[in-house]
């Protein structure tokens, strides 16, 4: 490969890092749109239900007495609901501190295909001072269930 | 006392830094030159005096002074001493005050020891200094005093966040941000040589230095966090692609490309605006992640406070620095004249892929960490997780990866594929083996298969470049290239392991009872209360054994801390040559079962291990540079001496 004229290889090196930067970038925007975990309250949920390999967050209030243990004893199904309508959530796992019913909850997971959430995490209001960004509107569901009464 | 005495001191080091800006500005006009003498000492004792803030402030929480409202709100008496001071830097105030402590800090070194420059440059690069730092004073001073009085003096303070008291919090902080704003020498050194345009040789040999310091506390910082994470939040994950650790990886990032570009120019005077841009680019990235952290604009265990002035406070500075060294490259670019030309196929080719690979995954980790703060500038909340970050940055990494193998085999300026050719035929034969083999035993998802594949290959062509040398006289710098790239193969293969071949476990265990997790067998042996200082516990003692072997005692716990009242679950892990163990311990089942989380994940250690081993690798080019520094001037001097001498 010969040397090129010093000028020609500025623009050759110019045209392919701006190529990459630029596929990069489409790259990105398109993997963006398919990618990103929509925040949905209980209500928008059963609206519109997101395709049911779409990775969302659900956020809301853990409706008194809908909390379930199951046999195996790692388990939990309760529901989520915003004063408007309840979403029916399986969980997995060990459970974060403080999540009881009537607390504020935030579930990351999918929709399964018989209609109930089906939840990868939790995540539970920990303290007054590390609350997860969603968790206001979680919280403002749970007023709005409460002003309901 | 020490509270006033630290915010005098504070002030103090502020005016200084206004007047190291202003003398060393002036020294650059030919009416000012006698403040050039000036510039040095100053810059020296500022950084000094933001050393001693912070040391009074780390006392002040050592003591325990409730009536600083700081330690009130983030302390408590009960926590153990290395928790109290660690707390200095566990809040929004402390860790700016230890930001602008690493930034005098280094303002100093470079005044005291940085002699390979024109003077000019040097007064540039100490004035861009003094330029950052007064806007950091100023949002210390303005909007996060460290040292406001509570009046009247509660009876004890609030405690520090539970899962911030850990061993791995008193060092991975500060040492992130020695790295972080270590770089902001770099952005100095590329404004000083814009401003006098002494874009060359000299300027990236006399960055490359301070680059691979920050560097190395860097990925040190990062390496540190990522295990920290690991062990303390109990999901069994090593990088979530959490916004506070994309807001670390971007800098790192950057400053990789920028030790490879800055080696560009170094020896061959090349990608010189390039290189410039970089230095701007990866402290400005420091910038950009401060903001995202301690704007309160997200919410983590690492966004201290949520108070809206600040969030402006800080965009305000950044639009100043980033905006202005941008401007000055504008202005100047075009006056830093044409570098050194090379081959398609050189060792500079590669570099260049290198960089601009580097600089696509700066951009998509942007893109992604950015884009929920612009959706919901336009009212939809999403969130971008690892379906995002993995795949799209993998397809830049990957091709980065196979250059990263090809490149050091290279020669400067022109080479031919067909002289390294048969150097690559073994790297390429076991890439070709181990990828069958893996197809062959099928059930490993593409992208750590691809990641299997590649890592041993990598490891094999990154020992390449010591083929046919003499071991004892191979420069150290070459020696910590090898190192860095086989501790990235290293930890590559790690992380594909931890993704292809982790098998987990669920369950809810009466006591007496087992369960298997890979090749281990583990027996709930019991439950038992215990506490410590400022919490108590729920303790499982777990019986485990490897594949019949030996028994190990493993104590996973669930602690209720009492200052803040919050609950954390502590996990207990085994690590053994070929992986690790990995157990929590949830809460009490119907029935006296005990939900028990295991994971039995395959040398998942080597992905900090090789993380271990990049940073080395920065140790070994840094010591070989600094050597070599010390032997030439002491050679000159030699050699001014002997000329001196018969005429004495």
């Amino acid at each position: 490969m010969s040397t090129l004229a010093p000028k020609h290889q500025r623009l050759v090196l110019i045209v392919v890092a701006l190529a990459a930067l630029i596929g990069a970038g489409l790259l990105a925007a398109w993997a963006l749109r398919n990618q990103a975990s929509y925040f949905y309250l209980p209500a928008d949920i059963t609206a519109h239900r997101p395709a049911p390999d779409s990775a969302v967050r659900l956020g809301g209030m853990v409706e008194r007495g809908s909390m379930h243990n199951a046999a195996d004893g790692v388990t939990v199904q309760f529901v989520v609901s915003d004063g408007k309508a309840g979403v029916p959530v399986r969980f997995s796992g060990i459970r974060p501190a403080l999540f009881v019913e009537g607390s504020g909850v935030v579930a990351e997971g999918h929709m399964g295909a018989d209609g109930t959430f089906v939840a990868d995490n939790l995540l539970a209001k920990h303290d007054e001072k590390y609350v997860p960004r969603e968790m206001k509107d979680a919280m403002a569901a749970r007023q709005a269930v409460k002003d309901a009464r | 006392m020490l509270a006033e005495l630290g915010l005098a001191l504070l002030w103090t080091a502020a005016t200084l830094s206004l007047l190291q800006l202003v003398a060393g500005a002036l020294a650059l006009t030919p009416r000012g030159a006698d403040l050039a003498g000036l510039v040095r000492p100053v810059a020296v004792v500022q950084g000094l005096l933001a050393a001693l803030a912070f040391a009074a402030l780390i006392a002040l929480f050592a003591q325990t002074d409730l009536s600083v409202k700081l330690v009130a709100e983030n302390s408590h008496s009960a926590k153990p001493l290395l928790y109290k001071i660690a707390g200095t830097w566990g809040n929004h105030e402390g860790s700016m005050l230890l930001w602008v402590t690493v930034m005098g800090l280094s303002g100093a070194f470079v005044a005291l020891v940085e002699r390979r420059l024109p003077e000019p440059t040097m007064l540039a690069t100490l004035a861009g200094q003094a330029f950052v730092s007064i806007g950091f004073y100023a949002f210390l001073l303005f909007a996060s005093n460290p040292f406001t009085r509570l009046n009247p003096v509660p009876p004890e303070g609030n405690g520090l966040n539970p899962l911030l008291q850990d061993p791995g919090l008193a060092f991975h902080p500060p040492t992130l941000y020695v790295g972080y704003v270590g770089l902001s020498v770099a952005f100095s050194f590329a404004i000083g040589a814009l401003v006098t345009r002494e874009v060359g040789p000299a300027f990236a040999r006399a960055m490359r230095p301070w680059v691979l310091g920050a560097w190395i506390f860097l990925t040190l910082g990062i390496t540190a966090g990522s295990y920290w994470a690991y062990y303390v939040l109990g999901w069994g994950g090593w990088w979530f692609w959490d916004p506070v650790e994309n807001a670390s990886l971007m800098p790192w990032l950057a400053a990789t490309a920028l030790l490879h570009s800055a080696g560009v120019l170094a020896a061959r005077n090349a990608l010189r605006a390039w290189t410039v841009m970089l230095g701007v680019v990866a402290f400005s990235m420091s910038m950009i992640g401060t903001f995202l952290v301690r704007s309160g604009i997200l919410t983590s265990v690492h966004a201290f406070a949520v108070d809206p002035r600040r969030g402006s406070f800080i965009l305000a500075l950044l639009a100043i620095y980033i905006g202005g060294a941008l401007t000055l490259f504008a202005l100047r670019a075009s006056s830093v004249t044409e570098g050194e030309r090379f081959a398609l196929t050189s060792r500079e080719s590669s570099l260049v892929f290198n960089n601009v690979m580097l600089s696509s995954v700066l951009g998509i980790v942007l893109l992604g960490t950015l884009y929920p703060l612009l959706t919901e500038a336009m009212g939809e909340k999403v969130s971008v997780g690892p379906p995002y970050f993995t795949p799209v940055s993998a397809m830049f990494a990957v091709p980065m990866f196979v250059v990263m193998a090809v490149g050091p085999l290279l020669r400067w300026r022109r080479d031919g594929l067909s002289r390294i050719a048969p150097l690559l035929a073994l790297p390429l034969g076991l890439l070709v083996l181990a990828g069958l083999a893996l197809v062959l035993r099928g059930g490993i998802r593409p992208l750590p298969l691809l990641g299997l594949a590649l890592a041993p290959a990598l490891a094999l062509a990154s020992l390449l470049p010591l083929r046919g040398r003499d071991l004892r006289r191979l420069p150290l710098p070459t020696w910590g290239m090898v190192s860095a790239h086989f501790g990235i193969a290293v930890a590559l293969f790690g992380m594909a392991c931890d993704s292809a071949f982790t098998a987990e476990r669920l369950v809810a265990l009466p006591i007496g009872e087992s369960a298997s997790v890979g090749p281990w067998q583990i027996r709930l042996a019991g439950i038992m209360p215990v506490a410590g200082p400022n919490w108590t516990a729920l303790e499982a003692d777990l019986v485990t054994s490897y594949d019949g072997g030996t028994e190990v005692h493993l104590h996973p716990q669930a602690r209720m801390f009492w200052a803040p009242p919050q609950n954390t679950t502590n996990s207990a892990l085994h690590t053994r040559w070929n992986g690790q163990l990995y157990t929590v311990l949830g809460e009490e089942a119907e029935g006296g079962r005990w939900q028990l989380r295991l994971w039995w994940k395959p040398f998942v250690p080597l992905i900090w291990l090789g993380g271990m081993l990049v940073a080395l690798g920065g140790v070994l080019a840094l010591l070989g540079r600094v050597l070599g520094d010390i032997k030439r001037i002491s050679m000159r001097r030699r050699a001014a001496a002997r000329r001196i001498g018969p005429r004495a």
